[in-house]
Parts: structure tokens; C-alpha cells; sequence
């Protein structure tokens, strides 16, 4: 089989339909459930409330909740501190893009 | 194989204390962390640093690799001495965790990411794992969709047990619309569990390369355009690159540096497009020659204008 001459995967955008619980992104992170409402409760991540009942994050979390884990192993920062990091890193992004945009 | 210099890559000396070497770890894992830095080769040095301190930080293979001396010169071939980590014991053997990318050196001293028993998590329910992978895209292919070809390099585990990065080509049906920060979701082709389960997901997390002409805001794209002055003041229509081919652009009298010209719906597509800004720049015209130095003074002495007003003076 020719992996170069195969046709096309068709991909898809994952934050655009993806509708997450708790189990699922915890499987996607390939981290314990705790681990998942411990970024909950120190705001990095948000819940998107759809029932009561259970906890649903959008597509975008998953991406979030990697770097936020990366951040914590790889540097050895505290929750807060990674929830600190994200915010600044986002600010940032705002600002760079601002300086090529506007004017 | 190339002699790597561990204490060179750290930035510290041959006697550095651990403390030291500790301290210069930090500074350069949060300057080349591949989440924080911009920097081009950023992932290549955060993982030649996180290399060095495996090795630096811990006393027996500090001083197993502090026995090769000083090595050959940089560059030059390199092979371990015979006896080498005779009467060294390595505690904790091989590497952390997610680690497939240590280089032949590295390897040949302190083996690769120390057998297969790791990485062996997400086998469960009967799922295979998902895998992760990162590509940078063209703007072109979020504006028409159309497959590209990615190689993404995937940690696997060798028969002898090692941990070796392969590479994986793939063709991709990029969905039209996606933005940077965005992840394409391809099912299926993550890794096997065996006969009987069903195979992971592969993600891919999508970064746009800079354009040369337009830069992404969103859904909206912007362009500066330069214009003549006469062409801002006066009003004129001008050629203008797009994304769908060039287009001829109203300049309205009166415009001046930095006005904003929406054209609608012809940004990023989605169900509600982004719009596609013209940012106008004046262009001066260089007055290199008497015809343009005339010019330049016939228009000073029509025009009585102070460009500083607002400066007060």
C-alpha cells in the first residue's frame, strides 16, 4: 500500500463539534479525571453548561488542557502558575497580533 | 557520531554546581518551552537542553559522561571508549517519559528511553491510543480546503524494545474554514490495540506560516496596501491582490494613512465569513531627479500645509 498516493483522510474540525465530558477529554489528556477538575477549579479551564447533571467543555479545552499539562511537567510550575502562564501567553498573542494588524 | 557537549549546550561550566545547572535548566526550559517560545528552533534546543540536564543532573551519569573529557572537537566523529559506564550504575535508567527524540549520543552512552514497558497506557476499553502531532499550514489551505501532505514523526517501539521516532507521511483533506489554534481530527489513525479493538484518533494541531502579504485576525484577513498620495486624496481605483485573485479596489477621496477598506465575506470561510481589510499606507515618490524635486515644490508652494499642528509648534 502506497502511503503517499493514498486519497485524502478527510479531516475535520475537531472544536467545532466536539462537546466534551469530563471521561472523555481525561482520556484524550491521557490524564486522571481529578486532574481535569483540579484545571476546573483553578479556572484554567471553563465549562460550557449544557445539563446540570454533568460537566461538557468545548473542543477548544482539549488543546488548553494539553498545554497546561506540558507547561506542569515540562516546567515544573504550580497549577496557579500554569493558569498564570496561559493568561499571559494569551495576552500576548493578542498584542502581537495587534502590532501586525494595526497601526 | 557527534560529540554533544553537554555543559556547552547548558551554558555552564565543567564545575558547575548542581544548584547551578538546576538554575540555568529553568531559565532555558521557559525560554525554549515549545508552548511559551517563538523562536524558530525553539522545540530542537528545548530538547537538546532537557537532554543535557537528563544527563547533567544526575550524579552517576554526570560523572560516567564527565570521564570522556572534553571529547573530540565539536562536530568531529565520536565513539564511546570501550569500557565505558564500567562501574557506573545508572539509577532510573534511560529516559522520562515522552521523550523519543534523545540523539545518537545520548543513546550510545545511556541507552534509549529504557525498554518497552512504558508508554503502554490508553490500550484499555480495547481503544488504541490517540496520537498528537502539530503541522504548520498555508492560508491557502484554510481559504480552499484541498488535501496537503504532512510527515508527522511518531514515537514507536522497536522489536528490541526501543524507543524510536518514524516517520508517517500522510495526505490530509484539510477542512476549509479552520483557523490557527485549531485541530484537525482525523479517526482512526492513531495507534492499534491488536485484532478486535478499534484504533485511536490522530490529532493535529494546526499553526498558520506567516503570509507575505496578509495577516490573520480571527476570521478577517488585513492587508496594507501603499497608495500614491494623489491616488488617497483624490480618490482612484487601484489593483489589489485577494486571496481570490487580484480585484480593482475604490480608493474614496479624502482616504489617508491607515484608512480601513472592508471588503465583505472575503476572509476566512465559514457560515458567517471573516471580511478582508485593505489598510492604506502612503508611498512617497523619490525625489531623485529635477522633474520630481519640481514637482515636490511646485506642490509646497500651492499648498500651505503644516503637517505638525497637532504637535503645537
Amino acid at each position: 500500500m502506497g502511503s503517499i498516493h493514498q486519497d485524502a483522510l478527510p479531516g475535520v474540525i475537531f472544536e467545532e463539534y466536539a462537546l466534551l465530558s469530563v471521561d472523555e477529554l481525561s482520556r484524550l489528556c491521557a490524564v486522571d479525571k481529578t486532574y481535569i477538575v483540579e484545571l476546573v477549579e483553578e479556572g484554567v479551564l471553563s465549562v460550557v453548561e449544557v445539563s446540570a447533571s454533568e460537566w461538557r467543555f468545548a473542543g477548544s479545552a482539549l488543546r488548553r488542557a494539553r498545554t497546561a499539562l506540558r507547561l506542569q511537567r515540562d516546567l515544573e510550575i504550580n497549577l496557579p502558575g500554569v493558569a498564570l502562564a496561559l493568561e499571559l501567553m494569551e495576552q500576548l498573542e493578542v498584542l502581537r497580533r495587534e502590532l501586525k494588524v494595526g497601526r | 557520531m557527534e560529540f554533544k557537549d553537554y555543559y556547552q549546550v547548558m551554558g555552564v561550566a565543567r564545575d558547575a554546581t548542581e544548584a547551578q545547572i538546576k538554575q540555568a535548566y529553568r531559565k532555558l526550559a521557559r525560554k525554549y518551552h515549545p508552548d511559551v517560545s517563538k523562536e524558530k528552533n525553539a522545540e530542537a534546543r528545548f530538547k537538546e537542553v532537557g537532554e543535557a540536564y537528563e544527563v547533567l543532573k544526575s550524579p552517576e551519569k554526570r560523572a560516567a559522561y564527565d570521564q570522556l573529557g572534553q571529547g573530540p572537537r565539536p562536530g568531529e566523529d565520536f565513539r564511546p571508549p570501550p569500557d565505558w559506564g564500567s562501574g557506573f550504575e545508572f539509577s532510573g535508567a534511560g529516559a522520562a517519559a515522552g521523550h523519543a527524540d534523545y540523539s545518537e549520543f545520548f543513546e550510545s552512552l545511556f541507552g534509549a528511553a529504557g525498554g518497552g514497558a512504558r508508554n503502554r497506557r490508553g490500550f484499555d476499553n480495547g481503544r488504541g491510543q490517540d496520537h498528537h502531532a502539530k503541522v504548520m499550514l498555508d492560508l491557502e489551505s484554510t481559504l480552499q480546503g484541498g488535501s496537503r501532505t504532512f510527515t508527522l514523526r511518531v514515537p514507536e517501539i522497536d522489536a528490541e524494545g526501543r524507543l524510536i521516532a518514524k516517520e508517517r507521511v500522510l495526505n490530509v483533506q484539510v477542512p476549509k474554514g479552520i483557523l490557527p489554534g485549531q485541530t484537525i481530527r482525523l479517526a482512526g489513525q492513531g495507534s492499534s490495540p491488536g485484532p478486535g479493538g478499534n484504533p485511536g484518533d490522530l490529532f493535529i494541531e494546526v499553526e498558520f506560516q506567516p503570509h507575505p502579504l496578509y495577516h490573520v485576525d480571527g476570521r478577517d484577513l488585513y492587508l496594507d496596501l501603499p497608495v500614491a498620495p494623489w491616488e488617497a486624496a483624490l480618490g482612484a481605483t487601484v489593483k489589489t491582490p485577494t486571496p481570490g485573485g487580484p480585484v480593482d479596489l475604490k480608493i474614496p477621496p479624502g482616504s489617508h494613512a491607515g484608512t480601513k477598506l472592508r471588503l465583505k465575506g472575503r476572509g476566512i470561510p465559514a457560515s458567517t465569513p471573516g471580511d478582508f481589510y485593505v489598510v492604506l499606507q502612503i508611498a512617497l515618490p523619490a525625489a531623485t531627479d529635477e522633474k520630481a524635486k519640481a514637482a515636490y515644490r511646485a506642490l509646497a508652494d500651492a499648498l500651505p500645509f503644516n503637517p505638525r499642528t497637532a504637535l503645537g509648534v
